[in-house]
């Protein structure tokens, strides 16, 4: 190896050069980026501000004739509330659970792989598809009908896959050593999962989570196959068609006056504003919970 | 209450790579045994037979017979679980649970064994913490998490942690090889305190720190590449550090090899 003799010299132009040229590429692609997002909210605000009042908050469509303005979106929401709340309770406790197999008993086992296997076909399921399926499945074959919490399970088809991989790759980040303190301290291995792995896990399990909330917090395909559309507030998601935020946008939009566009861009910016929360809500729980704290 | 350890004809795998190879020895009560050798001679891996963490690794499995006093740590009847209760372990990179503070990680072992009043957990995490000689260092910050500590206090912590289910037995696997010349000291004192009360396994690298801790040795060796590590002679420290039987240990405490 030839070096020239040890010589500290300044950072040579050249490579100054390079340094600004790539830091301005990397700026460029941020902007680029950015651009898109910051230009939907505005829209949505912009336009969404219109209707978006006490009324819109508290009021369904029901008896709001075709070129009347008034009405809302309440039937909307409380859908949205229910369908998305109990997708979650179907979805979360099955990844969980799936996601705990799979990393903590399962180490290279058939059963670990074919379920990885088709944890990976869900992950791809497109979601009209999980729609068409309980349509099929649900509603027709079973002869249940058009109900929200045929829309949940519908959505839970879609959020499963990703709380299985979001859970599963957070408790692998957990470090095995932890494990193994936990047991040289005598500690049977289900304890050592529910009171060391999960806790350590806790703050990323919760993000990912709120994060497949909000990936099917804005579907709208499935549910149009499987909750259908209604003007009027129905609290039991067991029976009878509801509404949701996504399919409230679509049916405004679809609708020819100004008065149902701009219903459609504030039940739009509810629908961000929604989603917009629970990331809060997942921040602030990771904040609450984090050992930097130092309670 | 300290016990002794008695090992007879012991083989461990990694699926089929045998790793150790026939270890017969006897570890004596309210002593300080060490354990040296050249890396990948099995060193660990018996430490880890001797609390049957070593068959939490997937493929691992043992053969042959270990007793504690009158108990066979191997017995089909005994409960892997039981048993690290009775041998706690120290590991050689400081491990606080982080979710836990400094009270909470010393209190684990007891918490998470059963439910003990507050009143107790407070005592035992005093005395504990006080015979790791870290009590000082934290008794005003008890609630802050473990893992804002040092790396010596860290270790330290985690001694505590391992002295609180009081074991018979703490084996203890390069406990000092992440840390200062201070914090190893503080250890190693920390070590000629407990080994009064428990019996005390140490896997060192530093040969002066197992002849500084340490009344008896045991010197392991690989015959080879591949091949599995085996004891090679295990003796008083003093014997060993000033006239071992076997070549191999000569040649390995004066540096020729390893
Ligand atoms: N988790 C493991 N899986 C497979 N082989 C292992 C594992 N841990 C250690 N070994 C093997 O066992 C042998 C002994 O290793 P170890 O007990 O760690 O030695 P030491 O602690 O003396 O350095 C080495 O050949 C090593 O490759
Ligand atoms: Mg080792």
């Amino acid at each position: 190896m030839t070096m020239s003799p040890s010589v500290i010299t300044p950072v040579s132009f050249n490579r100054r050069l390079k340094n600004r040229v790539v830091q301005g590429l990397v700026w460029l692609a941020f902007i680029l980026a950015v651009i898109p997002l910051i230009s939907v909210i505005w829209l949505v605000v912009k336009n969404g501000l219109a209707r978006f009042d006490t009324e819109f908050l508290t009021h369904s469509m029901r008896n709001i004739g075709a070129r009347d303005a008034g009405g809302g979106a309440y039937h909307a929401i409380l859908g949205t509330l229910e369908q998305v709340g109990l997708a979650t309770l179907i979805s979360v406790p099955v990844g969980l659970l799936t996601a705990i197999y799979l990393v903590e008993y399962g180490q290279g086992r058939r059963l670990a792989r074919s379920i990885s296997f088709f944890v990976d076909v869900m992950t791809g399921i497109p979601s009209v598809v999980a729609g068409l399926f309980i349509l099929a499945f649900w509603v027709l074959v079973l002869g249940l009908g058009y109900s929200g919490f045929a829309g949940a399970l519908a959505l839970s088809i879609l959020m499963m896959p990703t709380v299985v991989r979001s859970t599963e790759e957070m408790l692998r980040l957990v470090p095995n050593e932890l494990r193994e303190a936990s047991y040289a301290l005598g500690v049977p291995k289900w304890k050592t999962i529910l009171r060391i792995v999960l806790p350590t896990a806790f703050t990323g399990i919760i993000t990912g989570i709120m994060l497949a909330i909000a990936r099917v917090a804005g579907e709208t395909a499935p549910l149009l196959l499987t909750v259908f559309i209604t003007d009027s507030i129905n609290t039991d998601p067991f029976t009878g068609p509801q509404m949701g935020l996504p399919l409230y946008i679509f049916d405004q939009m679809g609708r020819p006056n100004d008065t149902a566009i701009d219903r459609a861009w504030a039940g739009a910016l509810t629908l961000i504003l929604f989603v917009m929360l629970l990331n809060l809500a997942a921040r602030i729980i990771a904040w609450w919970r984090s050992p930097a704290k130092g309670r | 209450m300290a016990k002794q350890i008695e090992v007879s004809d012991l083989d461990a795998y990694y699926g089929s790579h045998k790793a150790i190879e026939g270890i017969t020895m006897t570890v004596e009560p309210r002593s300080v045994t060490a354990f040296i050798g050249p890396s990948g001679c099995g060193k660990s891996t018996f430490l880890r037979t001797l609390n049957r963490m070593h068959e939490v690794i997937p493929g691992a499995r043992v053969q042959g017979k270990i007793m504690l006093e009158d108990q066979d740590l191997y017995d089909k009847d005994v409960d892997p679980v039981s048993v690290r209760r009775t041998v706690g372990m120290v590991f050689q990179r400081p491990n606080p649970f982080p979710t836990m503070s400094i009270f909470d990680n010393v209190a684990a072992g007891l918490r998470l064994n059963g439910r003990i009043s507050k009143s107790e957990a407070q005592g035992i995490v005093e005395t504990s913490l006080k015979d790791a000689n870290l009590w000082n260092e934290v008794k005003d910050r008890l609630n802050k998490p473990g893992s804002g500590l040092s790396g010596g206090q860290q270790q330290r912590l985690c001694i505590a942690r391992a002295i609180a289910v009081s074991p018979a037995v703490l084996l203890m696997d390069e406990p000092c090889s992440a840390l200062d010349p201070i914090s190893t000291l503080a250890i190693e004192d920390l070590i000629a305190k407990l080994k009064n009360d428990y019996t005390i396994v140490i896997v060192t690298h530093n040969m002066q720190q197992a002849a500084r801790v340490s009344d008896r040795t045991a010197f392991f060796n690989l015959a080879g590449q591949g091949q599995p590590g085996k004891l090679v002679e295990m003796d008083e420290t003093s014997k060993i550090f000033t006239n071992p039987t076997q070549k191999a240990t000569e040649d390995y405490i004066t540096g020729r090899f390893g």
